[in-house]
């Protein structure tokens, strides 16, 4: 085939359909990396073909090793590397991509300062193509996952000073299927073509959804234990914080089994003994706590 | 080498067993654990996620406390390394770093931001070497086919972990071999294992776990190793529950690398706690 070293993925492709198979089916448009149409798994993992250059393909697999190009994960497969893409817009569909301001409507356009949108502009940057939702370890065993790039979506709507419904939706993300579903793997940071970091957005959404009060769950009851026993004792008393952590005493029974079996071997520490220096952890805390007022505080002020 | 030794929570916690191992290997591989006593957890990500200045003051506190000693901090978790790296990177630059300091002023300590963070499975390849590490082996693990299982954090993200080592996330493939077992190949190797979902969503937890678990013992697998003991504390301690939710039975040991070492260098089952486990661990080096 005739494709230079400096081709892409995606041209060797093309090259393959116009003079080997013409049945080869795939998605592209711009070729270079601005509509998001050409993600497929690239040596087992997902990204642009027409952001990956040969060499570096080729490198990755190894010289004498073919590269491998399969269709994106997390996803069905329609034909060869075409994968239906529903999944995806019916999440971003899900939470309401749209502005919702409140207040009065302003005669002209709304006015906002030049910071507060460059907080928002990596996460506008997200092309919609779908490599995150494609790598996603959660989606790998649970399609009810809203998936990084919605909840990265999402984000940005909670970030945008125009936008009024930061309550309802930080509400509705805290529900199962939501950012507490989240695994922090970071899979999604390391293949997004446009560094939009969606596990970045996702830890940001807890600690605003927990300081606006939505912590009934057990993911907000876990990160209060943990940063209790922390704070407390300067490390973590598991035991407590996987208690802490449960809803109630049903949810509770599922874990006796295993706590049992870990208490046979010596595995649950009967006590847990503060840190020599648990007295400075603890005053770090009162000083950290009062030099980084939540969130929402900081913003009341702008 | 001499290097600052933090243990992490789950070494001094639920895996015993680990703690134990390390300071067992560590004479025969030339490493002299100096254990940072005072040292508080790195928060696991937790407390990043819910104030970043505050995880990075306690984590601050730990690296000066290194730097003190003008010690490396040696890590055996692949979460602790992770939390650390993130934490050193924000704390390189000098103005915020400052802020943190005033925070720490109190008890006296100031960080410079000079503090190396090493996993024991990076000393093991770029300090000791695999050549003098293969030299070291008593018993050679002929026959014992090992899964290698990483842990998000010593793996990604890649420009944070390893952009000066890019085969990072091949290490623990290289050092199975140097010690004479043959690595398996299986596709969950560096996914994560379901661990940080485990009170939020055990179900996905468990589904991970026991996809993980299936598929290399699909591929042959005799027994897990992984240097991260969150990693552990799922695969290993929900392994029975996993199975249940993925309706096949498993029973694949897991190993804390330091215990798969301890094989090879010659220590006992009994001395590594490897009945501690709660897959049982049958006889390993028989094979
Ligand atoms: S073809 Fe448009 S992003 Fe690749």
């Amino acid at each position: 085939m005739d494709v230079p070293d400096y081709g892409t993925v995606l041209d060797a492709l093309l090259a393959i359909r116009e003079g080997v198979d013409e049945t080869l089916t795939l998605r592209c448009s711009c070729r270079s990396h601005i509509c998001g149409s050409c993600v497929m798994k690239i040596n087992h993992r997902s990204a642009l073909a027409c952001k990956t250059k040969l060499q570096a393909a080729q490198e990755r697999a190894g010289s004498g090793h073919p590269i491998v190009v399969q269709p994106a994960g997390n996803m069905p497969v329609i034909k060869d590397l075409v994968v239906d893409l529903e999944g995806l817009w019916s999440k971003v569909r899900a939470v309401d991509p749209y502005l919702q301001p409140t207040g009065p409507v302003p005669e002209r356009e709304y006015i906002v300062s030049n910071e507060a949108m460059l907080n928002v502009r990596e996460a506008t940057a997200c092309i919609l193509c779908g490599a995150c939702m494609s790598e996603c370890t959660v989606l790998e065993v649970d399609d009810r996952f809203l998936g990084p790039a919605p909840l990265a979506k999402a984000w940005r709507f909670t970030e945008d000073p125009r936008d009024g419904a930061d309550r309802a939706r930080l509400e509705a993300l805290s529900q199962p299927g939501g950012v507490w579903d989240c695994t922090h793997c970071f899979q999604c940071v390391e293949v997004c073509p446009k560094d939009v970091r969606p596990m970045d957005r996702i830890l940001e959404l807890r600690r605003r959804a927990m300081a606006e009060g939505f912590t009934d769950n057990n993911g907000s009851r876990h990160s209060q234990a943990f940063v209790d026993s922390i704070g407390s004792t300067g490390w973590l008393d598991e035991t407590r914080v996987a208690m802490r952590s449960t809803a109630g005493l049903r949810e509770l029974r599922g874990w006796v089994g295993v706590g049992w079996r870990s208490f046979v071997r010596g595995k649950v520490p009967l006590r847990h003994r503060p840190i020599p220096g648990a007295m400075h952890v603890r005053a770090i805390f009162q000083r950290a706590a009062a030099n980084d007022p939540p969130r929402q505080v900081r913003r009341r002020e702008q | 080498m001499k290097t600052a030794f933090y243990p992490g929570c789950v070494a001094k916690g639920g895996a015993p067993e680990l703690y134990r191992s390390v300071r067992l290997v560590s004479e025969p591989l030339g490493i002299t654990p100096v254990e940072l006593m005072d040292a508080a957890c790195t928060g696991a990500g937790v407390l990043t996620e819910r104030n970043p200045l505050l995880a990075d003051a306690i984590n601050a506190r730990t690296f000066a406390m290194a730097e003190r000693s003008g010690l490396p901090i040696m890590t055996i978790c692949s979460t602790c390394t992770g939390t650390m790296l993130e934490c050193n990177l924000r704390l390189q630059d000098p103005a915020y770093r400052g802020r943190v300091n005033e925070l720490l002023a109190p008890e006296g300590l100031e960080y410079r931001g000079t503090t190396e963070i090493r996993h024991l499975l990076w000393i093991l390849v770029e300090e000791i070497g695999l050549e003098r590490l293969g030299a070291l082996v008593r018993r050679p693990l002929q026959g014992l086919r090992v899964a290698p299982f990483y842990g998000c954090y010593i793996v990604r993200p890649s420009n944070r972990v390893s952009a000066d080592h890019p085969d990072r996330d091949h290490y623990l493939e290289a050092v199975i071999a140097c010690l004479g077992a043959t690595a398996v190949e299986y596709e969950g190797a560096r996914k994560c294992c379901g661990f940080p979902i485990t009170t939020m969503n055990r179900t996905n937890a468990l589904r991970m776990t026991g996809k993980h678990v299936a598929e290399a013992k699909d591929q042959g697998a005799d027994v897990m190793v992984t240097p991260c003991p969150l990693c552990h504390l799922e695969l290993d301690g929900q392994q029975s529950e996993a199975s249940g939710v993925l309706g096949r039975p498993l029973g694949l040991p897991v190993l804390h690398l330091p215990q798969l070492l301890g094989l090879a260098l010659g220590f006992s089952a009994e001395q590594l706690g490897l009945r501690s486990h709660l897959v049982h661990v049958g006889d390993l080096v028989g094979k």
